[in-house]
């Protein structure tokens, strides 16, 4: 045994010594190679580190511009000068920046920033001072560089929207990524560089963004750029033309201001291109650009008109008597009535020991679909209903249109709601009363729709029974996205030409709702309907007293909507205006229907035909970077 | 044989106090360069890799120094165990690799993220040491008897070479292979084994990825590719090579600072160092290290015990290739396999892996006398 241990021990030792060996011999090697090349080599070194080096730069992409149908732009970019600080450079980073506020104004918050911000980031990335200089601030700084070590200027582009606040809600801005958004691509980490936060910003970012180059540039000792070995230019990002037309728009933007909170859409019959989508109050999209003031921030937060939100999309209201056409387009389908099929209205329906009243107190008399539209006479309605039956009724509303998402372009879209039997058995668990058909049938109860949805469903009456499909960007590049050959609804020509005669009597009959709002210009005449919505339930005492709507507190007071189309004869334009607690569809929503309409008829856009974008191919998605590949110059 | 459960059985105290105090000396001294390293990696800043490094430094020790107090015996016993749970790792990692997407080489414990393989390293050391402990040198001699040692380097080697993780593959190879010729293997077996290694390079080549191959390739030709795998290397080279006898000067290395130098923190460390510091420093460095492989000789030497004299000798091995590696790779002595300069580059994991290792040496010297049977 210790004999064993101690041969083992010999043979330990040996070779113990050996690996010793071996080790210090590496060792060896290692301190030889460091000798050699620091001592030896050291010249040649010393020079090649002295030398000018090279360095991989990122190019930025101009961001594709967003025109109108007419090409002009809606978002471009302008030139924006900047100053930044390498900290690294300065020999003290506080004093500098206090130095830099005796030629241009800077805060004392922008000067606590910047200090947190190098503290965080590495010393030789630039960071920005400030934005938006003038032009004698950034020749002030640029004089006195000398005596500014570390700073410079920088120009580079910000994105800016000419027509603010009216096109807002549709072309939406641009701010920098978040962290999450930045994920692994470089590109996005680059100072200043934005992208798409909502709007046609937003929803084709990709497509604008553009494509990132690279250049290989020799830097000297400290940094500075010498010259550049090569270079693959960015690629700029596609241009995005949209359906709209900026004079309607703005135009559109200026009317709503009437009211204390509204929407509104104009769209073409045929095609579903938007020309026009407004939601007022609204907000100055540059400010999100260039940095929005808390205080404007708080007010946009606080306004009961929601201005951050665009309400032709994602306001959801009960259609009203606007509804009552799918009612009528469904009960003529079922069969339930014809042409002819008359109701005496006494001013109020009764059905199950209740008791239903119609708008007006003294009732219509005995009406026929035509005359019921016309009056907006409710009675004929809950009468019609009942032998037709929801699930119809609410099968037709989703042919035209409601209920579901109309897969637009902006993702703020809602989708409103269609009632019928399934859906209350599935949602609420009980089961649907022939109470609440009468009460959906004139739009009210369970339904929703958005200013969108109700534009498309009059589009789909007015053109013939088409499956129309709004659409806002008609071009993304050279790929065009308007539909052109919507497919058939199945809906009898007699039917349709029956409620447009009824939409027709609303505006031009002397007896029709919307009356006091018809176009008088010849050939430009329009047909529609009104639809006032209650927000809450009108009580026995309040309908006792005769209270009038308008006399209650905003938030309480009904929604005025019209919804309508012109010329009456050969329907073109279709369009929808929403009045947030306007109290009546006649008298807050159909004036300015009659507007738009008149407005869109005399600049006629559809006459136009969109350009796609010169030499853009139609790869429109293209990722934001890709590995470098370069051309070398020599 | 009193005397000997007598040394076994003192105080707690007493063994603190008998501690291997000069090797944790220079363990703290080689981490002492790595944190001025890191701090002007940062441009002279303790945030963020020193003050973080100087943090996990303190726990690591923390944890070698009760490593070292432990019984070696309790290390004998434990030696298979941890084998065989280091080999679990492994196969963890590879599962949660296939799931994960590409190579994911590390498990994380939640405070921790832990790379199997660097663990896996002191694991087969042991489990060698462990082995060869009860054996005599007919034993070593006879080749059926290194058919267990063989298994036992070349399962981890497997696993590790699925992550793919060529340059650890190696390194357990090479560290298993210098403590099997130490404990007296034929040397005729590892001639054979350097020229058979040689006759398969074509054929590995074959097998290897593309980035590896990149990498031998460049290697051999670092000009060829100055701004893609090449620039590392010659950046690398410029760097050292520009630091000259005494150095640019603490914080005023120019290469490291314009970001020249790629991962100046974790595997070029080393380039830093030397150019701050210049050939002084970077054989100061070098001596540290001489001076701490000298230790784990000597420790082992000392022991009266087969496995401590295995187990402080495999750890010295292991700790030698790995800065050889490292410093050799920064020189462009050897192809850039992404190896780390052990408690000196920024990481957690590495630098774990060798205070373990430096504990289970000083457990070797704390219980040198210990009577360790089968």
């Amino acid at each position: 045994m210790v004999k064993r241990e101690a041969d083992s021990g010999k043979v330990f030792t040996r070779r113990a010594f050996i690996m010793a060996g071996l080790q210090l011999a590496g060792l060896g090697v290692l301190g030889t190679r460091l000798a050699w090349l620091q001592i030896a080599q050291g010249g040649r070194y010393k020079t090649l580190s002295d030398k000018n080096r090279i360095n991989v730069r990122l190019l930025p992409p101009s961001r594709g511009q967003i025109v109108d149908r007419f090409g002009v732009p809606l978002a471009v970019n302008v030139q924006n000068y900047r100053v930044l600080v390498v900290p690294e450079q300065t020999e003290d980073l506080e004093q500098s920046l206090h130095h830099l506020q005796e030629y241009i104004t800077v805060d004392d918050k922008t000067i606590a920033r910047v200090l947190r911000e190098a503290k965080r980031t590495q010393k030789f990335l630039p960071i920005k001072i400030r934005d938006d200089l003038e032009w004698e601030e950034v020749a002030r700084v640029e004089v006195n560089l000398p005596d500014l070590p570390g700073m410079m200027i920088d120009s580079g582009s910000i994105r800016n929207y000419p027509y603010g606040e009216a096109t807002a809600h549709i072309v939406g801005y641009v701010g920098a990524a978040s962290e999450k958004e930045v994920g692994t691509d470089p590109l996005l980490t680059l100072p200043g560089f934005k992208i798409g936060k909502s709007g046609i910003e937003k929803t084709f970012d990709l497509a604008l963004r553009g494509k990132a180059g690279a250049a290989e540039v020799e830097v000297n000792v400290i940094g500075r750029e010498v010259r550049e070995l090569g270079r693959r230019d960015a690629v700029e990002g596609r241009r995005v033309t949209l359906t709209i037309d900026g004079e309607i728009q703005r135009y559109a933007q200026e009317i709503l201001a009437r009211e204390k909170s509204a929407s509104c859409v104009v769209m073409d019959a045929h095609t579903g291109a938007v020309y026009a989508m407004a939601s007022h109050p609204s907000f100055d999209p540059n400010l999100f650009v260039r940095g929005m003031p808390s205080d404007v921030y708080q007010e946009l937060l606080a306004n009961e008109g929601i201005p951050l939100t665009n309400k032709a999309i994602a306001g959801q209201y009960p259609p009203g008597s606007t509804f009552k056409m799918v009612t009528g387009l469904a009960a003529l389908a079922a069969g339930a009535i014809d042409r002819n099929t008359s109701v005496f209205c006494p001013g109020y329906f009764d059905y199950g020991g209740n008791k239903f009243h119609c708008w007006k107190h003294g009732g219509h008399g005995r009406v026929n679909l035509r005359s019921a539209l016309m009056g907006s006479c409710d009675t004929y309605f809950y009468k019609i209903s009942l032998d037709t039956g929801i699930d119809k009724i609410a099968a037709m509303a989703r042919k035209l249109g409601l209920g579901e998402l109309l897969d637009f372009e902006l993702n703020e879209e809602r989708p409103g709601l269609i009632p019928d039997r399934a859906w209350k058995k599935g949602k609420l668990g009980e089961v649907w009363h022939n109470g609440e058909t009468v009460v959906n049938a004139i739009g009210q109860g369970y339904m929703l729709a958005t200013p969108l949805q109700l534009a498309v469903m009059t589009a789909r009456i007015v053109n013939g029974g088409k499956a129309v499909k709004p659409t806002l960007a008609g071009f993304v590049g050279a790929l065009g996205r308007v539909q052109d050959n919507p497919a058939s609804l199945d809906i009898p020509e007699r039917h349709l030409s029956l409620v447009m005669e009824g939409m027709n009597d609303v505006v031009n009959n002397l007896r029709g709702t919307a009356y006091g709002s018809r176009i008088k210009e010849p050939g430009m005449e329009m047909a529609g309907k009104t639809g006032t919505a209650q927000v809450r339930r009108i009580t026995k005492e309040q309908r006792a007293q005769g209270v009038k709507n308008e006399d209650l507190p905003w938030k309480q007071r009904h929604h005025a909507l019209f919804v309508g189309y012109a010329p009456v004869d050969n329907p073109k334009y279709v369009c929808c205006v929403v009045v947030e607690h306007g109290v009546g569809g006649s008298s807050a929503a159909a004036p300015l229907a009659k507007d738009l309409l008149l407005k869109t008829q005399m600049r006629n856009p559809a006459a136009t035909l969109m350009q796609p974008e010169k030499g853009a191919d139609e790869n429109i998605v293209m990722p934001g970077f890709k590995p470098l590949v370069l051309d070398r110059g020599e | 044989m009193s005397r000997i459960a007598l040394r076994a059985d003192k105080s707690l105290w007493y063994k603190i106090l008998h501690m291997n105090w000069g090797l944790v000396f220079l363990i703290c001294c080689v981490t002492g360069v790595g944190i001025a390293a890191l701090y002007s990696a940062a441009g002279g800043s303790f945030s963020p890799w020193a003050e973080r490094q100087l943090l996990r430094f303190g726990v690591g020790l923390a944890g070698m120094l009760v490593i070292a107090l432990i019984d070696i015996k309790i290390w004998y016993k434990l030696a298979w165990p941890i084998y065989f749970l280091g080999l679990a790792m492994l196969v963890l990692v590879e599962i949660k690799g296939h799931i994960g997407m590409g190579a994911q080489r590390w498990i994380n414990l939640g405070f921790v993220q832990l790379q199997p393989s660097e663990l896996m390293k002191i694991a087969v050391v042991l489990a060698l040491a462990r082995h060869f402990h009860g054996a005599s040198p007919e034993d070593v001699r006879r080749i059926p008897f290194l058919v267990i040692p063989a298994i036992v380097i070349l399962a981890p080697v497997a696993l590790v070479l699925l992550q793919p993780d060529l340059g650890t593959a190696l390194m357990i190879i090479m560290a298993g292979a210098g403590m099997v010729f130490t404990v007296g293997a034929p040397a005729w077996l590892f001639i054979a084994g350097i020229a058979g290694t040689a006759a398969i390079i074509p054929i590995a080549w074959q097998f290897m990825h593309d980035y590896q191959k990149q990498r031998v390739m460049t290697f051999l030709d670092p000009e060829s590719d100055p701004l893609g795998a090449g620039y590392h290397i010659t950046q690398s080279k410029i760097a050292l090579g520009s630091g000259g006898l005494e150095g640019k000067g603490f914080l005023q290395g120019t290469q490291s600072h314009l970001n020249f130098l790629p991962e100046k923190q974790t595997d070029f460390i080393f380039t830093l160092w030397a150019e701050e510091w210049g050939l002084l420093g970077g054989l100061a460095l070098l001596g540290l290290f001489a001076l701490l492989f000298l230790y784990g000789l000597v420790i082992g030497y000392r022991c009266r015990h087969n496995f401590g004299r295995y187990l402080a000798m495999g750890i010295s091995i292991n700790f030698s290739l790995y800065v050889f590696i490292n410093i050799a790779m920064v020189m462009g002595l050897i192809p850039v396999v992404g190896a780390p300069l052990p408690m000196v580059s920024y990481g957690g994991t590495s630098m774990l892996a060798a205070l373990i290792g430096f504990g289970l040496m000083m457990s070797c010297h704390t219980y040198r006398h210990s009577k360790v049977t089968r």
